[in-house]
């Protein structure tokens, strides 16, 4: 792993440089903002029963499904494009390290852009007076859940990066894979036909990988063992596969 | 970098590759002294790029043995890859960098300690002629700058092996002679494996040259061995007057007897322009002059005929062509004629 903090470290600092990072950071400030406004106006008008920080997360897949393949598609897909995973690999560098680097700088940035709505609360803190206006525990539930998540989608991003040459294919099918995951499970999980009881053990199973339900534990305070265990084994998975997906690319030409 | 082993900088021995049933390198085997040049002809797809390739370590071989500066490739890929300095064929580079950024990321993965890369890199830039350019993206360069930058890039880290996927393509006479001259001055020190279409330039810089057809070496040793031993004899350009026959005899009293490949029609002098090609290697010329003269005929012109590495290769590639197709009832072609120098 000698390479990896070379490769995290040019990547991010790639990240840093490019313009579309800053036009990319812009726009999902401006989303979350408007995000932001909005729920402050709803409970400008009438009082609420739930924190407005556990509402600000409940519309983290809107930066997901976009902010995701953004950051990612790139990674992977342009080096083989451009032919410079050649010269990158045929340095003492192994595949993994160039996987995780990249992993690794994707990561540091989404989670760097999600901080930094942070300011929002600061904001709301300082003008609207007095710590009664909400419950700072909610809102560390919720980054706790943007960071751990996170893992695994940035993952699955860069699982789509590995598999396509083109970097607008590799957007759209990261687009999909998260959307299968966000939506997919939580469409399964109110699926009437899923209700039989012979199939017990896969209702078991798609409600162990609800997002959404993770997402509602985590802001309750709820960190429950088994949804970390998720997500850190899909995260796993993802990179191993993208690993793999990049090697066999080698092998197959 | 530790002192590598005593052994030959490359040994390939019986490689083989395969992709998806079709054969790109077939039983290859040849070997590469430390500090030489070599140079790697083949018509396109021969499988110049898939050796290559695979002796960097970024291919895996179907079969076969290749060792590096000692180590073999299967078992110790970062040994080998801390010993190669390799740019691939079209020379990708990444389009958002800056020169020396480049260069120092290179170098960092290269594994050359922080204090030694400042200085390295300003002595790369230099040998590269790339100064006036180092802080300018890469992108936005032109073609013969991006080449130049590959060739910096594979030289950087000063490893025993070099390994350039053709280097001098797309540039200017002026940029090739830059090329022609870094690569001569790295003679001795590194063992660099160079592949090329343009043969002059192969021939002026390599010490040897490796001819590859249909994934097979059909040809291999010095430009001066592979003439003799691929065309075989030597031609001659002769202008002369007097009469055929007593040139015919003359001809005939040599063994083995040279014979007028061509002969032109002669001019208002009288002269006319004959081809003679002998079969054997050694200088004729001066007894041939002699005997002429003492014929009585009248000679203008005399000169050794001095067939470049590109009939080289023709007649090289031919031979294979032929020996490789299944049906072959025509004979083996004559070799052709050496251009006058």
């Amino acid at each position: 792993m000698k390479h990896f903090f070379t490769i995290l470290s040019h990547e991010i600092r790639m990240l840093l440089v490019s313009p579309s990072t800053y036009l990319a950071a812009v726009l999902f400030l401006a989303m979350m903002g408007f995000v932001f406004t909005g729920i402050l106006d709803i409970y400008s008008q009438a009082p609420q029963e739930i924190s407005p920080g556990s509402v600000f997360f409940q519309y983290f897949w809107l930066p997901v499904l976009f902010m995701v393949p953004l950051l990612t598609m790139k990674s992977l897909a342009e080096e083989r494009r451009l032919g410079t995973m050649e010269t990158l690999l045929t340095t003492p560098v192994t595949t993994s390290e160039v996987v995780l680097g990249k992993y690794g700088a994707a990561y540091a940035l989404y989670v760097g852009l999600w901080a930094s709505t942070g300011g929002f609360f600061y904001i709301l803190k300082k003008f609207a007076g007095g710590v009664r206006v909400f419950d700072p525990w909610p809102l560390v539930g919720g980054y706790l859940f943007i960071a751990v998540s996170g893992l695994f989608f940035i993952a699955v991003g860069i699982l789509a990066s590995s598999l396509a040459r083109n970097q607008a294919v590799a957007g759209i099918l990261c687009f999909s894979m998260l959307f299968a995951l966000i939506f997919g499970s939580w469409y399964l999980g109110n699926a009437a036909w899923l209700k039989a009881e012979d199939l017990h053990a896969l209702r078991t199973a798609v409600n162990y990988g609800q997002i959404f339900r993770h997402y509602e534990d985590f802001t309750r305070g709820v960190v429950d063992l088994r949804q970390l265990l998720f997500y850190l084994s899909g995260t796993v998975l993802a990179l191993i596969f993208s690993i793999l997906s990049v090697e066999a690319k080698l092998l197959h030409g | 970098m530790s002192l590598p082993p005593p052994e030959p900088a490359i040994v390939v021995e019986h490689l083989t590759k395969t992709f998806a049933g079709m054969v790109a390198v077939n039983d290859i085997s040849f070997t590469v002294g430390k500090g030489e040049i070599i140079g790697f002809l083949g018509p396109n797809g021969a499988g110049k790029s898939t050796t290559m390739r695979i002796l960097t370590g970024y291919l895996p071989a179907t079969s076969g043995k290749v060792t590096l500066c000692g180590f073999p490739i299967t078992t110790r890929p970062d040994e080998v890859k801390r010993r190669i300095g390799y740019m691939p064929e079209n020379n990708p580079l990444p389009e958002d960098m800056r020169v020396s950024e480049y260069l120092y990321f290179r170098g960092r993965l290269k594994e050359i300690p922080r204090r030694k890369l400042g200085p390295r890199i300003d002595e790369v830039l230099e040998l590269c002629d790339l100064k006036r350019v180092r802080h300018k993206i890469i992108g936005k360069l032109s073609k013969g700058f991006r080449q130049r930058v590959g060739i910096a890039e594979a030289i950087l880290a000063e490893p025993p092996v070099i390994i350039m996927d053709e280097p001098t393509i797309g540039l200017d006479p002026h940029q090739i002679l830059i090329v022609r001259d870094l690569i001569a001055s790295l003679r001795g020190r590194m063992a660099v494996l160079i592949s090329s279409h343009i043969l002059p330039e192969i021939e002026m810089t390599c010490d040897r040259v490796l001819i590859i057809n249909q994934g097979r070496v059909v040809a291999q040793g010095t430009p001066a061995a592979l003439r003799r031993e691929i065309l075989g004899g030597s031609t001659y350009e002769l202008e002369v007057a007097g009469e055929a026959g007593a040139l015919a005899a003359v001809l005939a009293g040599f063994d083995p007897p040279l014979r007028a490949t061509r002969e032109g029609e002669p001019d208002a002098a009288g002269f006319r322009a004959v081809t003679l090609a002998a079969d054997r290697d050694e200088e004729l010329g001066e007894p041939l002059l002699r005997a002429l003269l003492a014929r009585g005929l009248r000679v203008r012109g005399l000169s050794r005929g001095h067939p470049t590495l590109e009939d080289v290769f023709l007649a090289a590639t031919r031979r294979s062509w032929d020996a490789v197709l299944p049906p072959a009832p025509r004979p083996a072609p004559a070799a052709p004629t050496g251009k006058v120098a």
